[in-house]
This record gives C-alpha cells, sequence and structure tokens, in this order.
C-alpha cells in the first residue's frame, strides 16, 4: 500500500515538474511552426450563443474549417448579460491561468484591462507576417495600438449612433421618414408629435441601452471633440455644456417607454419599434440583423439614420479576438486569428452578424443595403469610440458611470449625474 | 504519549480530511479575501499596495454603497416581517384540526421546492413597472393588468423601479417563496406543545387568546427565534432573486451590497468587491452569532 502511495505521489510530482517546464520553455509569440501545420483543438472563447451572433460565428467557423482542416473547433461560447456572465467566466480562468486558446473582447479601453493585467500576447510579429497593417484602415489599427503593439485581431466594426424608426410610425404621426430630424431639438419636437398620436416615441431597455442613449445625447450635444475629451481630460465634465448635454439626455428619457428597467436587453426595446408599439430605438447596427431576421425591409418597415446632430460621426466599437498568455494551443490560436483577420472569414461573419469587415479587402458585393451605408460612412466619417461598449474608457470607469446613469433614470437629478460622473473621470483618467 | 495518541489519533484522522478542506476552502479564502480588501486592486492590473482600511472607509462614505445598504435593510425588514406574519398565520390556521390539512400544507410549503432563479423569472414579468395609464400602456402586464381588470388600476405601481422604496417590491416574491418554510417551523412548534398544557390551562378557566398570550406563544419563541435567523441571514445573501428579476445588474433603484459586489467584481475592481464581501460576512455573522451562542447556552442548561 505504501509503495503505491509513494509511486503515485512520485508520478504527481513528476507531472508537476512537466508542467512547469512546459510553462518556461512554451513562449508562444517566438513559437516557430506555422500556423497551417498547427493540429488539435482551439477552444475559442465568446458570448455569440444565439440569435443573429451565433449565426455569424458559425459562418466564421465554416471558413476556419475550410482554411485548416487539420485543427477542431471548440466553442466556449458563454450566453447571457451582453456578455457580462461570459466576461466573469474569463476574468476567473484568466486569474487562475487557465485561458482558452483565443477570447472575444471589445476592442480599445476594455481591451487594455488585459493588457494591464499582461494576459494578452503582443500579436505585431502576426500583424507584419499576415500583412494586416495594409488590410485594416489605419484608424482602426491606431485604436488597436497600444505602445507601439497590437495585441488583438479585430473581427468586425459596428456602429452605435444609429436611430431605428417605424416607417408606419412615423406616417401617422405626420412625420417624412425620409428626412429626418437634423438636430436633438428638431428631434424632440419630432417626438412630441408621435406622442400626441399616441405612441411611445423612444424604446429604450435596462442600464446599458441607457448608457449608450447617454453616450450618444452627449455626442450630439458636445460634438466630437467634446466627446473625445470627456475620456481624454480635455473636457471638463462640470462644464456648462455638459450641464446643458445632460439636460438634453432628461428630456429624451422623457419620451421614453416607463418600463425600460424591465426589459430584459436591447432586442426587446428594438421589437417595440417593430411592432409599431414605439417610433424610434437608439440602437448599434446588431439591429439590422434582427429587422432581417424577423423578413422587415429597410425603407419600407423600418429606417435608418444616424442619431440627430451626429451626421458626419461614426461611433466605433469593434469585436476582436486575442491570443492569451499561456493558451494551450498558441499555433492553433493563430490559425483561428488568421481566418478572423482575412478577408474571406470577415466576408462571411458580418454578412450573417450585420455588423462591417475591419479588413477592407473583403468583399461585400451581397451586403445588404445598411452594412453598404456603413461601410461607405466608416470610410469617409469622423471616427470616435463607443462608451457603452468598452471602447471609450476602462471597464471599472464605465461601471461607476452606469451607475450614475441608473441613478439618473430614476432620480432625474442633473447636478448629482454631473457630478458623480466628474469624480468618475477624476478618478480614473491618467 | 503513544497511549495518548492512540486515545484521539483515529478520530483526528477521521476529521483530518474535513478540517483540511473546511480550511482551506473557508477560512483560507476567508482570509485570501480580507488580504484583497485590504489592497489597491482596483483594476485589473495586479497590485498588492497595502492601504489599510481605506477601502472600507471609501465605501462608506460613498452614497451609492449607503444606498445599497438602505435597501437590504428595507429588504430584511419586509422579508421578515412578511415571512414571520404569513409563515405564523398560516401554521396557527392549520393548527386547528381542519379538513384537507395535508394539502394546505403542501400548496403553502410548495414555492420553497422552486429555485429563486426559476421563480424571478415569473416574477419578472409580474412585477412588471409599465402600468395601464401611461403612454405603451396597451402593453401593460402581470400584476398591474391584474389589478388594472379587477377594478384596482389606482393601486397599480412601478414595483421595484423606484430608487427609494423599489426594493420593497423584490421583497414581495421573496415572501412568497419562503412563507411556507416558516409555517412549516411554526407548525412543527405548535405540534410540540402537549396537548396536556392545553386542557391543563382550559381546566384553570383560561380563555382561547390568554391561552394563547400565556401558553402557547412563549413555547414558540426558539421557533420565532430559527425563522428570525433563517430569514434574516438569507435575506443579507439575497442576490440571485434580484438578478432573476432585475435584468441589469447595475440597477440603482435594487443595488444591494450582494449585486454591487457582483457589478465591482465583473470591474475588476477586486479590493472593493473582496471588501464589500467583509462587510456582508461581518453583518451575516452579527445575525448569526447571538443566535449561536443562545442555543450553546440552552444546550448547556
Amino acid at each position: 500500500m505504501r509503495r503505491r502511495l509513494t509511486l503515485v505521489a512520485a508520478a504527481a510530482a513528476l507531472g508537476l515538474a512537466l508542467a512547469g517546464c512546459g510553462g518556461a520553455a512554451d513562449t508562444p509569440a517566438e513559437s516557430a511552426a506555422p500556423p497551417s501545420e498547427a493540429t488539435g483543438n482551439v477552444g475559442v472563447f465568446t458570448w455569440w450563443a444565439d440569435g443573429s451572433e451565433k449565426v455569424g460565428l458559425d459562418a466564421l467557423v465554416g471558413v476556419f474549417n475550410t482554411d485548416f482542416p487539420k485543427l477542431t473547433f471548440d466553442n466556449l461560447a458563454v450566453a447571457g448579460g451582453a456578455g457580462s456572465q461570459a466576461k466573469s467566466v474569463l476574468a476567473a480562468q484568466l486569474k487562475a491561468g487557465n485561458p482558452p486558446d483565443s477570447f472575444q473582447a471589445h476592442a480599445g479601453a476594455e481591451l487594455q484591462d488585459y493588457i494591464d493585467a499582461e494576459q494578452l500576447e503582443d500579436l505585431s510579429s502576426f500583424y507584419a507576417d499576415n500583412k494586416l497593417t495594409e488590410q485594416f484602415p489605419k484608424d482602426l489599427v491606431d485604436r488597436l495600438t497600444v505602445d507601439g503593439k497590437i495585441y488583438s485581431v479585430p473581427s468586425n466594426i459596428h456602429r452605435s449612433n444609429v436611430v431605428w424608426a417605424n416607417v408606419d410610425v412615423l406616417k401617422k404621426a405626420g412625420l417624412d421618414p425620409a428626412k429626418p430630424a437634423e438636430n436633438l431639438d428638431a428631434w424632440f419636437a419630432d417626438m412630441d408629435k408621435i406622442k400626441a398620436a399616441g405612441k411611445t416615441p423612444l424604446a429604450v431597455a435596462g442600464s446599458w441601452t441607457q448608457v449608450q442613449l447617454f453616450e450618444n445625447v452627449l455626442l450630439s450635444s458636445l460634438g466630437v471633440d467634446g466627446y473625445n475629451g470627456l475620456w481624454d481630460g480635455k473636457t471638463d465634465w462640470k462644464g456648462a455644456d455638459v450641464t446643458k448635454a445632460i439636460e438634453a439626455y432628461k428630456k429624451a428619457l422623457s419620451y421614453t417607454n416607463s418600463d425600460r428597467d424591465s426589459l430584459s436587453d436591447w432586442a426587446p426595446a428594438t421589437q417595440l419599434v417593430e411592432d409599431g408599439a414605439a417610433a424610434y430605438n437608439l440602437m448599434g447596427d446588431w439591429a439590422e440583423a434582427k429587422f432581417a431576421q424577423d423578413g422587415k425591409k429597410a425603407g419600407v418597415d423600418y429606417s435608418y439614420f444616424p442619431m440627430p446632430g451626429t451626421q458626419g460621426v461614426f461611433n466605433f466599437l469593434a469585436d476582436s479576438f486575442t491570443l492569451p498568455v499561456g493558451a494551450p494551443n498558441p499555433d492553433g490560436a493563430k490559425a483561428w486569428l488568421t481566418t478572423v483577420g482575412s478577408a474571406e472569414g470577415q466576408s462571411a461573419f458580418n454578412k450573417a452578424k450585420g455588423s462591417i469587415p475591419a479588413n477592407i479587402t473583403a468583399k461585400t458585393d451581397d451586403f445588404s443595403e445598411y452594412q453598404k451605408s456603413a461601410i461607405k460612412d466608416f470610410s469617409q466619417d469622423k471616427i470616435v469610440s463607443s462608451l457603452a461598449h468598452g471602447a471609450a474608457v476602462p471597464v471599472a470607469w464605465l461601471n461607476e458611470l452606469s451607475t450614475a446613469v441608473s441613478k439618473f433614470g430614476g432620480d432625474g437629478n442633473v447636478a448629482t449625474l454631473q457630478e458623480s460622473a466628474a469624480a468618475t473621470a477624476a478618478k480614473f483618467a491618467q | 504519549m503513544f497511549r495518548r495518541v492512540k486515545h484521539w489519533g483515529p478520530g483526528l484522522l477521521l476529521l483530518a480530511p474535513t478540517i483540511i478542506l473546511v480550511g482551506v476552502f473557508v477560512y483560507w479564502l476567508m482570509f485570501e479575501n480580507f488580504r484583497v480588501s485590504l489592497t489597491n486592486q482596483h483594476t485589473a492590473k495586479p497590485s498588492n499596495k497595502y492601504v489599510g482600511f481605506e477601502n472600507y472607509t471609501n465605501l462608506m462614505a460613498d452614497p451609492n454603497f449607503q444606498h445599497s445598504l438602505w435597501n437590504l435593510l428595507i429588504l430584511t425588514v419586509v422579508f421578515l416581517a412578511g415571512t414571520l406574519f404569513f409563515g405564523f398565520l398560516w401554521a396557527w390556521i392549520l393548527d386547528k384540526p381542519a379538513k384537507g390539512e395535508g394539502f394546505f400544507r403542501a400548496v403553502y410549503l410548495f414555492p420553497m421546492a422552486v429555485s429563486f432563479i426559476a421563480s424571478g423569472v415569473v416574477w419578472r414579468w409580474l412585477l412588471s413597472s409599465l402600468q395601464t395609464d401611461q403612454s405603451g400602456g396597451e402593453r401593460t402586464t402581470g400584476l398591474n393588468r391584474l389589478l388594472d381588470s379587477v377594478g384596482l388600476g389606482f393601486a397599480q405601481n412601478d414595483w421595484w423601479s423606484n430608487p427609494t422604496w423599489g426594493i420593497a417590491a423584490i421583497g414581495v416574491p421573496a415572501v412568497w417563496q419562503l412563507s411556507g418554510y416558516v409555517m412549516a417551523l411554526f407548525l412543527a412548534g405548535f405540534r410540540g406543545i402537549p396537548e396536556e398544557l392545553r386542557e391543563a390551562a382550559r381546566i384553570d378557566g383560561c380563555s382561547e387568546w390568554k391561552l394563547y398570550r400565556h401558553v402557547i406563544f412563549p413555547q414558540l419563541n426558539p421557533v420565532m427565534l430559527s425563522a428570525v435567523i433563517i430569514i434574516g441571514h438569507m435575506s443579507l445573501k439575497l442576490f440571485d432573486l434580484i438578478r432573476a428579476i432585475v435584468p441589469d445588474a447595475n440597477t440603482y433603484d435594487v443595488q444591494v451590497p450582494a449585486t454591487m459586489m457582483w457589478v465591482k467584481y465583473i470591474g475588476s475592481d477586486y479590493a472593493d468587491a473582496a471588501a464589500i464581501g467583509m462587510i456582508l460576512l461581518v453583518l451575516v455573522a452579527l445575525v448569526v452569532i447571538p443566535y449561536l451562542m443562545y442555543t450553546s447556552r440552552a444546550e448547556k442548561r
């Protein structure tokens, strides 16, 4: 009995020693084998578990399987909470030193948290090997670059400042769906007419969709430079123009459905527009995929336009994939990233998800009308980073600001919101 | 020496796995949590600089955290008062031999068999804040629709979507869920009182009210105390029900320390999350320790 125990102990010790060696010798970034020769499983972690997002991921996996038949895709998707469930699971796994081969993260400030925690490999040489810098727009590459290094491969680009409208409701209220309001005041005047016609003017859902509305009212009210300054400290949060913007947000909230906090996610709010119960919904362009899936026609059933006052501005967020430090199959992960960044992969994925390809060489001939307009806008508009989607500020900052915005939804106290937003900015801004 | 080892050795050997597991997974983790709560680990970036009790003082000064404590207080009061009231009422009714007692007992106890998450999904719908006289009122569902259709339209309200009292609405499903359990406790208490005592009191000329007041209620005190402890500490830890009813974790109206801890944790603010965890631990201890002391003293007696 004792001998057997000793054996087990010895085996365990040996296993530990081997694992230790493996960890030390394997620096994935320097690994020599090309991705095409990689074998085994590639575990990819996302929160794309259903709906248009799942369809998009499946399309991407289809391309991956053709590109790399020797590799097996292992879907590690975690559903729920607009990614918050997935992020908590991921944080626990990364802390435990048990990362997946690749995981999804929003490009921009959200990625910064993982970089600061030294959980991501530098992908600069991967970009050079695959000539990706030439295939992505310069603006985007600039936003991905941190201290001269790039840590992720974007799979798509979304726009968050789009208003979706129900054509019928607008017509019945005496508005022309083809001529959206030019600025916030005109938009509020339109909403008064819709209210008079007995419909909810603006549909909104729980906390994060309110934050998204808030960020776009700020953008519309303060302009591009004023909005960007909020995140880098150049705009004073305590200023009179911010007060004015928050008052405009208060006015916008007064047009919304009173059960906003009860709606479980963005989709029920968009559904209100689809059903003709509400006129407008400010939502990212993943709403396009929902309208398409429900068989609605652009221009006939619904229309879209940039948030009034933000014409010529593209409020951007991007999903991207990473190579975590200590990934079990780094070569496989690089193969996955190759597909994610490739023109074919991006065409297949974005056609299904409703977003636009980050890779400008991707074929987009058979994309929807909205997507084509977004591609055009992205190439010529001014680009700003979305607050609600982790592009503008780190998650901790976003969280505190979200609490303040959520509180404002109840008490409507402009001064309190402004003060706490200023205090939060002072705490986090460098 | 050897004989003494022989005396306590086997017992220790038997308990060792438990001691080690509890030591590691309860006490060591508790200590580790306390350690993190003393650092300035407010972002994902690793940091182990000790700042003493600064996180605690900051939290206590934070109006959002004060609001979450206030919410916790309201929730606990509603939860406790509601379950004790209904639990006692039902037990009292069932205590008198009545037809179909088994059936009603099952009905009252049944909600406890459902998890908070599952019932929360239903209660999310029931507690929808939209009212029939508001714009979009035709979409009204749940309790507000019910109230309107039975002619009690004036009683509609926004339930949990109210920054001051909204949390009390979360207490309603919690009361629904656990009243049956408290009933079972009280029923056991009632049944534990020997029939002779009641008869003796009646022979001595006790009225029915005096019988309860002086003979039965005093004997229910231990039951009452355990009900308060169990419901009280459940209320402090209540997280799943709120998360199931309120779609967004970061909803100010119904923020309690437990949900705030989750929000901080998701935002990589590990130090604050750990500090909230410690505060919750202390609060639960404040409820549980007097009870443990009481029972150990009662056992010695």
